[in-house]
């Protein structure tokens, strides 16, 4: 055990507490969250100024557009240090402590760390699932080690819950399919070309949807990007912002027939791209499937044209009813990943109770050394007669005495994984022998 | 008590027939699973599971060839498992060379009804050792029986693009649909498995008309079983040329893939058994 929880030695035995107290989407509003966030270099600085005075021993800021967190070991129990942490909290940021009533949350000890597991998993964010936050939380962490933030107790809690958020993303669906309607552009255009790279795209018209599209399709390194539009500049703009070409609108028919993914997203009225323009396009293509994203509002693509050979046409609300899908879907994925947080948090708690079990064996063998010594001088002082050899024998044979009763008890504890669930049976067994006592 | 090795034989053909059925069980559970929850290491727990039952499969049919000192393909049992393995292996070949899993679950599948049936339907023991015909017509056997694999498993794969397609135009998508290979994968493996097919056909029928002409100076032109073979040459090449034609790409060609597989189908069965006097083996 590090010094960490060395220094958590109360009465005697280890004790590891942990701490957190913070604010997220559903407790406080976006207008206090922005006034509680940590930049990077404010997240260091809040850590370190938290052991330096003394309220924690170890401390990790996680701060994002959703969540202010604070984690921790503290050197006090219980709500005395959530006390102080959030006494930290209002100075930090310069609050009156009235602002916090009901925005602030505490959880200690075992709820602490599944509130972080249920971060990192995804299941605590405002889009269920995200895999934004694991990037986040990572790097909250990697900041916060790299500054000695961090001890064995943060170490092995952030690790786990990385671990967690990887486990819960690659075994469950809950961050599966896209939640959102450009996401899901993307993703089904996937389900017809494969593999995006090399393919290309037409956007038209530049709206904040179609924007986002392109994005995603950038990340899947789609081979090039043409954007169309009635206002060349804003064309040129976009097109220069995603690394694309602008085309005049003139050229959008003879244009058409190019590229694998169309996407429009042209206001006015009547339809762009007519069932003849498609069909065109298609045999231009010598019959290679085509996919068509309509973000248009009223549609930008004749309805007629669904109907064409090796054209797949989506409109917004294919797309919206496709999302609301896969939401339903994700929120029936929740009881399965709560249950590979529980599967981690027992583990936590096995290597918790090990760490804790294994303190209170070697507490018992101080205290019955203390009481095999006391009773060696009392009794051989009564004793004139026993010789020197005799009394060191009976001196080993009390050490061995002890070292055989405290055998079983050693290993048992030792074996952290059969601890799980004891943390109460510790306790009473701290209690029992006295070691919660203060020592003198 | 002392076993004979004309009980030994049997025992051991069902016992690894047995043992590699298990195994393609235990390998398309797991490529089952995979279309629900995406796991790297149970992927390739399947195809290593997969590649197992295979080997298996290879020692049962070794036992069998070498009781009968041929490829087995006189009974029942030892064609069909021929064919299973065969299967097998294209679907293993393709599944590497494309990279591509999540149609494992369908061919694993195929598999085990297959291999369950033709445990059912064999009768108990080793079959009568056929005459001696040669090594080629060895190979002109196993490699059309391996056309016919192929081409089931083109059938497998241009069904499950109908599907796709069919679930991608009805905008009701549920969750294998998101694991599933995308239409151009399908169309791609589908392809492949096709040139698979028409390459081991091409040269199994060259052999066998090889071995023919060896035999007995001339060619069978007029059985049934060779006519029906031409035919599905031919049906097969004009799904290779159609399918990038304009008009038929896609779903129309993964259509066609499908309704040849009739044709095979029919030669496997009906013109082996009722048709050909020349090509029937049991």
């Amino acid at each position: 055990m590090g010094t960490a929880a060395k220094a958590e030695r109360s009465g005697g035995a280890v004790r590891i507490h942990i701490a957190l107290i913070g604010c997220n989407h559903r407790t406080a509003p976006v207008e206090f969250r922005e006034r509680v966030s940590f930049t990077p270099e404010q997240a260091v600085h809040a850590a370190g100024e938290l052991r330096e005075r003394g309220i924690l021993e170890e401390a990790v800021v996680l701060s994002t557009c959703n969540r202010s967190e604070l984690y921790g070991v503290p050197g006090e129990t219980g709500p005395a240090a959530a006390e102080a942490m959030e006494m930290f909290f209002t100075s930090f940021h310069q609050i009156p402590r009235a602002e916090l009533d009901g925005r602030l949350y505490r959880w200690m000890g075992a709820d602490a760390v599944r509130h972080l597991f249920r971060v990192a998993a995804g299941i605590d964010s405002m889009m269920l699932g995200e895999a934004e936050i694991l990037g986040q939380l990572r790097t909250a962490y990697n900041q916060a080690l790299d500054h000695g933030s961090t001890g064995p107790v943060l170490n092995r809690m952030f690790q786990g819950a990385l671990e967690v958020g990887k486990r819960v993303r690659a075994e469950t669906e809950v961050g599966a399919r896209p939640m959102s309607v450009a996401l899901a552009g993307v993703k089904l255009a996937e389900r017809v070309f494969g593999n995006l790279k090399g393919h290309s795209a037409l956007i038209v018209g530049a709206g904040a949807v179609a924007e986002q599209v392109v994005e995603h399709l950038r990340n899947r390194g789609i081979g090039s990007v043409r954007v169309v539009n009635r206002s060349y500049e804003h064309a040129a703009e976009l097109a220069r912002k995603m690394g694309g070409e602008a085309v005049a609108w003139e050229s959008l028919e003879s244009v058409v027939g190019v590229p694998d993914i169309l996407v429009t997203s042209v206001g006015g009225t009547g339809p762009v791209l007519t069932r003849e323009m498609l069909e065109r396009a298609i045999a231009a293509r010598t019959g290679r499937p085509v996919f068509v994203v309509d973000l248009g509002v009223p549609r930008n693509v004749s309805a007629d044209a669904a109907g064409l050979y090796n054209l797949y046409l989506y409109n917004i609300d294919d797309l919206g009813e496709i999302v609301e899908q896969n939401k339903k879907s994700r929120e029936a994925e929740i009881p399965r990943a709560e249950a590979l947080i529980s599967e981690h948090l027992s583990k936590f708690e096995a290597w918790r109770a090990a760490i804790e079990a294994g303190s209170i064996v070697d507490d018992l063998r101080d205290r019955f050394h203390q009481h095999r010594e006391s009773l060696i001088r009392e009794k051989l002082a009564e004793m004139k007669d026993v010789s020197p050899g005799e009394r060191e024998r009976i001196a080993h044979i009390t050490e061995e005495l002890i070292e055989r009763v405290l055998e079983h008890p050693t290993q048992k504890m030792r074996q952290g994984g059969r601890m799980r669930g004891h943390l109460a049976g510790l306790d009473a067994l701290r209690h029992l022998f006295g070691l919660d006592e203060e020592k003198d | 008590m002392w076993v004979s090795l004309g009980e030994l034989k049997p025992y051991m053909t069902y016992h690894l027939g047995y043992w590699s059925l298990a195994l393609y069980i235990a390998s398309f559970i797991c490529y089952a699973r995979i279309l629900y929850v995406p796991h790297l290491w149970l992927g390739r727990a399947a195809s290593l599971l997969l590649a197992g039952g295979i080997l298996l499969q290879y020692f049962a049919l070794l036992e069998r060839s070498r009781w009968t000192h041929s490829v087995p393909y006189n009974d029942l049992y030892g064609s069909m498992s021929l064919f299973a393995w065969l299967l097998g292996i294209t679907y293993l070949g393709l599944e590497i060379f494309h990279r591509q899993r999540s149609v494992g679950a369908f061919v694993t599948l195929l598999l085990v009804i297959w291999i369950a049936l033709l445990h059912l339907l064999a009768p108990p023991g080793l079959p009568p050792q056929p005459s001696e015909r040669g090594p080629l017509f060895a190979f002109h056997v196993t490699l059309n029986t391996w056309a016919y694999a192929a081409f089931a498993l083109s059938f497998v794969l241009s069904v499950i693009y109908l599907v796709q397609d069919r679930v991608l135009r009805s905008r009701r998508l549920g969750t294998p649909f998101w694991r599933f290979p995308a239409l151009d994968v399908l169309d791609r493996m589908a392809r492949s498995s096709v040139y698979v097919g028409l390459g081991a056909l091409i040269m199994g029928v060259v052999m066998g008309l090889i071995w023919k002409h060896r035999l007995s100076g001339g060619y069978s032109w007029g059985d049934p079983k060779v006519v029906v073979t031409l035919a599905i040459l031919v049906v097969y090449a004009a799904y290779l040329w159609l399918s990038r034609s304009a008009a038929w790409r896609g779903a129309r060609a993964a259509l066609l893939c499908a309704l040849n597989f009739v044709i095979v189908l029919f030669s496997y069965t009906f013109v082996n058994l009722y048709f050909t006097k020349f090509h029937r083996f049991f």
